[in-house]
């Protein structure tokens, strides 16, 4: 069976890659664009640690086919940062301690990033049910809600 | 020379500070390696055949249709690795033998539980190496399984091992069984104890085996040379250990094995042992390419370890008075398809806590057709104190005082004997009951349908070998290498402490840590000990550089050694000398030292020793449903002794996370097998953990009651919080409900079911 | 003499006797001294147990010393997870 040939922009940069049918845009990211900051953790939309955006939307990429990515825009972990200035997320996770092991973090930025884009200003309540689809068992989510919250303030001063 | 203090007092004040860790940036743009994360040019991917059946004799393995298949490089099965004699490893209370890892990695003889692995392959990519597996001829007899630990335990028992005998039990037994070991402490008289008992509970309670749940799958990459020489890289918690089983497993020197430890997405005790290693280094000599080899979410529950299932009876005598008299329990743990099981560690915690004259304890050891069970944090102790504190709440009730009270008031304090033998040291129990007792949660009121519980806990942490360096570079910047992976913000405490010690800029230091071939033996990341151990490292290799400052700053200045000071950063010369020489930084060394003598490091090597116990006290509000019997955990406080923290922020993140997976644990999580012996719910989704959605805000309240034997006081804490929240959920649910529950977990169904029971007996 | 108390299982292999008062300077000694009264013992000595001076548990250290009055026990080894 002939690999489909698709482009795409990744992190606004135009891409080109060959991929099987089978293959889930997760594989495609880190196999093939060697773009290993969203991570594998069940390969079955159940831990989120495999988070992107996909025309703005947010998905688990080990659930979207890489051959259903022609002509669309995907954001990455690996595209959060501005050069050298972290992301307010990125920033806030750091300082509140919002991570241990990290594996689960870029998967929760990026659904955090999401939700702020969406709900400048989430609950407590707000953000705990958007970020329910991203699993981490090391932090017991306490210290991630802080940062989320501390961003979003940030966010707002602009 | 004057010796400066290891307490940080004359450093910068780092420690006890909330310093951004240094490997954080890595983490927070995907940048950091974990070990899937890894590729080398012409790998290959390994895919493992396991065993669809929870007991089977394997009668015949034929891969040759596998092999011929193209793209397909190599095949192993129990022909490729050598057998090896019975013998166990030195390895803490999981007590393994080396028979049984060599059959734990590969089945020889029978598939002994569901996901057993039979055979691998090596392909030129995953798809072909999937292929393959579906070639390879497995002839199975098919035995008859038990996964229960009673039902393992009932002499008509489908039979595991049969060159399993009873260890521990007299007259030695002449018939095989599945219990390996009954092990037992005893202290004072239990038949006096419950003579002079006013009140007596009993109860008999049953867990679920449950799995550390890391939300990353087991990775390896090896790489083996034409001499034999091999690379790993790895997700482990102990790097050194892997190094150790894989040399002894395939035969080789262990200084021909490096093994590099990759960032490591979670272990909690999971990741302490081999599974994918051995093979992929297999594959990998077969072939002589890079083998890569990554488990599936399906492979970890199937095939890594969860910790153990388990029925546990205890009986609890106490005076009118609410004075422990008397405290019996009777243990029985899985131990999966092999020995070694927590029991032992499970038999010492159970009363821990507490200063009770007369104490007995039996645990026993048994195997059944499920994974090999591996650590899970603080191993044995949350089931067996689970059991204990939810007796203990009962007395409380039936003597009307207050369950803090009560503890209080026999509660373990240095000086106690412990069950288990010895005096404890100074501990933190009565602190952290204290600090419960002082806090708003506590002081709450509570609705309908609404509970409150409360649960100590205990757990010994160890210590270990473990190695450090220290090296000043040309600048004056300091490398800090450490043998002991970094699991959850290690490296940022570590550099509090290398700081101080050397009294520069938290900056200034640079943490990695080392592979096998760069530093000695270090005792893996596990048993809380990473932080006070590899401390106490740094304390030793700092101690050396100051050492030798000192020494060459005396030789430059012409003064006897005991004319100059290390103070905050610099050699100083003491007295008259003081006017005549400026103080020399670390930096202004660093400058000079190829000239004064060579480059400058300390290299500490230690068996640290001095461990002293963490305990802790959980308090928790919640409500239950009656519709639905669903639980919601409303607020949760956790008061644990640290003895110094480190970094506050990091010793909050194990008191927090260590309680959500003891919220999951007593609430949600279990492996549900089938008539047939196999796994239903191997996925997220149906076994499943705690989301953000289903806890609160988590308050951590931090104790410091300083250990002595160690230089800056440290406690490990990594453990005990999983050991409370048990307890803790099942005595507000009682509140809540009036329905003691005694079986894990107080799920939705059975929650449902109980409240349906009580409300057909008439009772509201 | 130091008193020494075995814990768990160990005191199967010793005909029940769970303490003794023995001459031993270090871990090390008393090891010696433990297997030459009880042969049976050595192994397990060597295998992987801890032992506790005065109330401090030490594991897989030889060279710790005892002293002649300290109250020492042997228990099972924990490693932790």
């Amino acid at each position: 069976m002939a690999k489909h040939h698709i482009e795409a922009i990744v992190n606004g940069d135009p891409v080109e890659f060959l991929c099987d049918t089978e293959e889930t845009l997760l594989d495609v990211l880190r196999d093939t664009l060697n773009l290993t900051g969203s991570k594998e953790g069940c390969a079955s939309g159940d831990c989120g640690a495999c988070s992107v955006t996909l025309d703005g939307r947010l998905v688990c990429s080990c659930l979207v086919l890489g051959c259903e990515v022609g002509g669309r825009r995907i954001e990455t972990i690996e595209g959060m940062a501005e050069g050298e200035r972290l992301h307010p997320l990125q920033q806030r996770f750091l300082e509140h301690a919002a991570l241990q092991c990290g594996i689960c973090t870029p998967g929760f930025l990026v659904a955090s990033k999401a939700l702020l884009e969406r709900t400048p200003e989430p609950t407590e309540h707000e953000i705990r049910y958007w970020l329910a689809g991203n699993l981490c068992r090391c932090t017991g989510y306490d210290k991630i809600v802080s940062a989320v919250k501390d961003a979003a303030a940030t966010m707002r001063k602009g | 020379m004057a010796e400066n203090g290891t307490n940080g007092t004359n450093g910068r004040g780092y420690v006890g500070t909330r310093t951004i860790r240094p490997d954080g940036v890595d983490k927070v743009t995907g940048r950091a390696r974990f070990g899937a994360d890894f590729n080398l040019p012409g790998q290959l991917i390994g895919r493992v055949l396991r065993s669809p059946h929870p007991h089977a004799r394997i009668v015949s393995i034929d891969t040759s249709r596998a092999e011929a298949l193209p793209g397909v490089k190599a095949v192993i099965t129990r022909d490729d690795f050598a057998d090896q004699p019975s013998e166990f490893i030195p390895a803490g209370e999981m007590m393994m033998n080396y028979k049984d890892v060599v059959r734990n990695v590969l089945a020889r003889e029978k598939a002994l539980y569901e996901g057993h692995a039979v055979a691998a392959v090596a392909a030129t990519s995953a798809a072909i190496a999937r292929r393959a597996l579906k070639l390879i001829d497995v002839k199975y007899e098919v035995l008859p399984h038990v996964i229960d630990v009673v039902e393992a335990m009932k002499p008509d028992a489908p039979l595991l091992h049969d060159d399993l005998f009873t260890v521990g039990v007299e007259p030695k037994p002449d018939k095989p069984s599945n219990v390996a070991k009954r092990v037992e402490i005893t202290l004072g008289d239990i038949e006096a104890g419950f003579k002079k008992a006013d009140i007596v509970v009993e109860r008999e309670f049953k867990t679920a085996p449950v799995h550390q749940g890391y939300i990353e799958p087991h990775a390896a990459l090896a790489s083996v040379s034409e001499d034999g020489s091999t690379e790993l890289w790895c997700c482990t918690q102990g790097h050194f250990i892997v190094r150790a089983h894989c040399a002894r497993l395939l035969g080789l020197d262990i200084g021909k094995i490096r093994v590099t430890a990759s960032e490591i997405g979670g272990g909690f005790g999971g990741k302490t042992v081999v599974y994918l290693e051995p093979l992929a280094i297999a594959l990998s000599r077969k072939t002589k390419r890079p083998v890569k080899m990554v488990m599936s979410r399906e492979e970890v529950f199937k095939a890594s370890g969860p910790t153990s299932g388990a029925t546990v009876r205890v009986k609890m005598g106490a005076t009118k008075d609410g004075k422990f008299v008397a405290g019996f329990a009777e243990l029985k743990y899985q131990a999966g398809a092999f020995q070694g099981s927590p029991v032992q560690p499970g038999v010492m915690c159970a009363y821990a806590p507490y200063d009770i004259e007369n104490v007995k304890v039996i645990g026993y050891d048994v195997v059944s057709n499920r994974p090999k069970v591996a650590a899970y944090r603080a191993p044995g102790a949350p089931i067996s104190e689970f059991a204990v504190e939810s007796v203990v709440d009962e007395i409380a009730k039936k003597l009307k005082l207050d369950p803090i009270e009560l503890r209080m008031m026999n509660a373990a304090r240095e000086g106690t004997k412990a069950a288990y033998g010895p005096k404890f040291g100074p501990i933190g129990l009565e602190e952290t009951l204290n600090s419960i007792k002082k806090t708003e949660h506590w002081n709450t009121p509570l609705r309908k349908w609404q509970g409150r519980g409360v649960a100590s806990g205990f757990w010994f942490n160890i210590g270990g070998e473990t190695c450090a360096s220290l090296t000043i570079n040309e600048d004056g910047s300091v490398s800090l290498m450490v043998g002991t992976p970094d699991i959850g913000g290690l490296r940022a405490s570590l550099t509090n402490v290398a700081a101080d010690e050397l009294g520069i800029p938290y900056e200034k230091v640079r943490p990695i840590i080392g592979d096998t071939g760069s530093l000695g033996f270090t005792f893996l990341t596990g048993g809380s000990r990473s932080a006070f151990s590899g401390s106490m490292a740094i304390v030793e290799a700092a101690k050396q550089i100051k050492a030798e400052l000192c020494a060459r700053a005396a030789k430059l200045w012409e003064l006897k050694p005991d004319q100059v000071e290390f103070a905050n950063g610099s050699v100083r010369a003491l007295g008259a000398a003081a006017e005549k020489f400026k103080p020399m930084s670390i930096a202004d060394f660093a400058k000079i030292a190829g000239k004064t003598g060579g480059p400058i490091g300390g290299y500490g090597r230690i068996n640290a020793q001095g461990a002293g116990p963490s305990l802790g006290t959980h308090l928790v509000d919640l409500e239950v449903d009656p519709e639905t019997g669903r639980v919601t955990i409303l607020r949760y406080t956790v008061a644990q002794d640290a003895g110094r923290a480190l970094h506050p922020a990091y010793v909050e993140g194990q008191f927090q996370g260590g309680a959500v997976q003891g919220i999951g644990w007593a609430l949600n999580e279990e492996y549900i097998y089938g008539e047939d012996g196999k796994l239903q719910n191997a996925g997220f989704l149906d076994y499943r953990m705690p989301v953000a959605s289903d806890v609160p805000m988590i308050d951590a309240i931090l104790v410091e009651v300083a250990n002595p034997k160690h230089p800056y006081g440290v406690r490990g804490v990594g453990e005990t919080p999983i050991v409370p929240p048990l307890g803790a959920i099942a005595n507000a649910m009682e509140q809540a409900t009036g329905i003691r529950f005694t079986e894990l977990p107080m799920s939705p169904p059975k929650v449902l079911k109980a409240l349906k029971e009580k409300g057909a007996n008439g009772k509201t | 003499m130091a008193r020494v108390v075995l814990i768990g299982n160990l005191a199967q292999l010793t005909g029940g006797v769970a303490e003794f008062n023995i001459s031993a300077t270090s871990i090390k000694q008393l090891y010696d001294r433990l297997t030459e009264l009880y042969p049976e013992l050595g192994p397990h000595l060597e295998e992987g147990v801890a032992v506790a001076i005065d109330g401090q548990i030490y594991q897989e250290t030889l060279l710790q010393p005892i002293d002649p009055d300290s109250e020492v026990f042997i228990l099972p080894q924990i490693a932790g997870g």
